[in-house]
């Protein structure tokens, strides 16, 4: 790409070793976890010998099943009704123009920027004085739970999956949306037939965003949660601020490899939509592909204080 | 005048229409998030009972007067210059990391920013107990260090640690902004200095340099906003003391059980970041 500028060999290799020792961080934690969640040894850092015991273990324990099972109940929850109600919110906002509209549009940009902790006291204090309203106003005693999480968790998903969203409708052509009023379609028509196919990746690409930040949100969940609906996030993180155990690599194991299943999932879909993604660019498809969906999760700024 | 008359009508219908689509998103959001944040800003006035209950009465301003006290002063500065130190850290490291993924053909820097997306998209807590597995006095790192001659490893609930940490998992908030911004440099310019006898380091440092500049401004706030109210990465690796902002404010309601005062704490620690926030929309945020 820039033949003339190419650094000195020594500046080019010292560039490198520098690169492959930042990786070396990167992967070095991750990789010797991954190792010792097969060490059959009860005491942590000393290896014996291979096996599944911890495994077997992270399977016959109620609780952490009972833990991932909440957690995946809280995800898809979360995920689809963000998913409809953000990208309603991105297409309300990129299309039209109505009165209040900036001051929404803060409101709608506001959860990504506040931090976690905030966030998790937001939602501690309003559930408190909604369920002491409601039960005076219907004298029904609501508590916390899966209910208050999945709650919690939508209100700041929408924002996420919005604002992907938002991205890709701005690269949307609006004639197009023309071109179809024109033809006679009804609004409906135009939505289903040539905006939703168009914004499609936009809206997967928010839909994983949603699901990846369910699945690992501990801060807010662990202010909202209610006996017996702790999710696995909170569970592992009430064990590993105590200690470190073969139980919990293995579990933190099984979760990474979730959510490396999810990156590679997320690549897949882009590849495929690649081509349909960037018509005008399309020599420049190969490396916006994995720099456009991390916009959203970049800019989760303040969102992401010390969770996630 | 009838044709203006129709158009006019036409406009206020999609206006209509567009304020309906959103409606959903909207009431949610004023419901689930502007109500709780209004309650939080009303809690800050309240009064905390001997039991630790907090009454909705005699409004008063004696949780504010503690947030500028000596105690959560202490506290703010030590988060601030953590946040500080962790932003130039990842500063550091990321620019010529980023520099180098920039520079190599568009097929190898495809490959090197997937080797980046992985533990960035990989679950924060678990990558978080990875470095507490690695760093612990019973950990991998401190078993080679013995089996060597030498002493055990004793960094686990240090503030190096939590700095560790820290650097460990926003790194990539980092590198990618200073990624885009090399990415799309216009290299012809450097070409230019350099014909016109610049040395590479006088090159670099003007014209490459400047030109990334939006990219490290928006990686810096990304990184510094985040780490300011870290709370998981200081549990974990710092066992909790001495507090940071983030475990400070969870103490407030968990532990104390002081609503009023925590809650004057998540107010002020979000008008910082909103301030950081607009600073960085101002200073080329919109080039991500």
């Amino acid at each position: 790409m820039n033949e003339a500028t190419t650094p000195r060999p020594l500046v080019d290799r010292l560039l490198a070793a520098h690169g492959w020792l930042v990786y070396l961080f990167f992967y070095a934690p991750i990789i010797v976890l991954t190792v010792f969640s097969f060490n059959d040894n009860s005491r942590v850092g000393v290896w014996t010998e291979p096996s599944l015991r911890w495994y077997r273990a992270m399977i016959q324990n109620d609780d952490v099943m009972r833990a991932i099972r909440n957690t995946l109940i809280v995800a898809a929850v979360s995920t689809v009704v963000s998913v409809v109600l953000g990208t309603a919110a991105a297409i309300s906002m990129e299309r039209y123009r109505f009165r209040g509209q900036r001051t929404l549009d803060g409101l709608l940009y506001l959860p990504i920027i506040i931090p976690d902790v905030t966030m998790a006291v937001m939602m501690l204090l309003f559930f408190t004085q909604a369920f002491g309203f409601l039960e005076g106003l219907t004298g029904i005693r609501l508590s916390l739970g899966l209910g208050s999480i999945s709650l919690a968790h939508i209100a700041f998903n929408i924002s996420f999956v919005a604002v992907v969203v938002r991205a890709r409708l701005a690269g949307m052509d609006p004639h197009l949306t023309e071109a179809a009023a024109d033809l006679y379609a009804s609004p409906w028509q135009t939505f289903r037939k040539v905006t939703l196919p168009l914004i499609m990746p936009g809206v997967a690409g928010g839909a994983l965003l949603a699901l990846t930040l369910s699945l690992d949100d501990v801060v807010v969940t662990s202010f909202v949660t209610g006996p017996g609906s702790t999710t696995l996030p909170v569970y592992v993180f009430g064990l590993v601020r105590r200690e470190v155990s073969p139980l919990i690599n293995a579990v933190s194991t099984a979760m990474l490899v979730a959510s490396i299943l999810l990156v590679a999932v997320s690549l897949g879909f882009q590849r495929r939509s690649a081509p349909v993604a960037t018509t005008s660019e399309t020599d420049e498809g190969d490396t916006d592909g994995p720099t456009a969906p991390m916009a959203g999760r970049v800019s989760r700024v303040g969102a992401d204080a010390g969770g996630v | 005048m009838v044709m203006a008359d129709l158009e006019a009508r036409a406009e206020r219908a999609a206006s209509r229409r567009g304020f309906l689509i959103g409606l959903p998103a909207y009431v949610y959001l004023i419901l689930f998030f502007a109500i709780p944040l209004l309650i939080v800003a009303v809690y800050s006035f309240a009064t905390r009972t001997s039991t630790g209950a907090t009454a909705l009465s005699d409004w008063n301003l004696d949780a504010w007067a503690r947030v500028f006290s000596a105690a959560p002063a202490r506290v703010f500065v030590r988060s601030f210059l953590l946040a500080a130190a962790t932003t130039v850290l990842c500063l550091v490291f990321s620019y010529p990391f980023a520099y180098w993924i920039a520079t190599r053909s568009p097929k190898v820097r495809s490959l090197l920013l997937v080797l980046v997306m992985i533990p960035f998209w990989s679950n924060f807590l678990v990558r978080t107990y990875a470095m507490k597995f690695l760093l612990g006095s019973e950990g991998p790192l401190s078993i080679i260090s013995q089996l060597l001659g030498g002493e055990p490893v004793r960094l686990l609930f240090t503030v190096w640690a939590v700095l560790i940490g820290l650097v460990y998992g926003y790194m990539p908030f980092m590198i990618l902004p200073l990624y885009a911004a090399l990415e799309r440099m216009d290299w012809s310019l450097v070409e230019a200095a350099r014909d016109l006898y610049a040395g590479g380091w006088d090159a670099f440092r003007k014209v490459t340099l400047p030109l990334s500049m939006p990219g490290v401004v928006a990686g810096s706030v990304l990184v510094f906003i985040p780490a300011l109210g870290a709370y998981v990465v200081p549990a974990i690796l710092g066992g909790g003391s001495p507090p940071y902002l983030g475990d400070y404010i969870v103490l407030q309601f968990l532990t104390a059980r002081n609503w009023p005062f925590g809650s004057a704490l998540s107010v002020s620690v979000m008008l910082i970041m909103l301030i950081a926030t607009i600073f960085y929309f101002r200073r080329g945020g919109r080039t991500l």
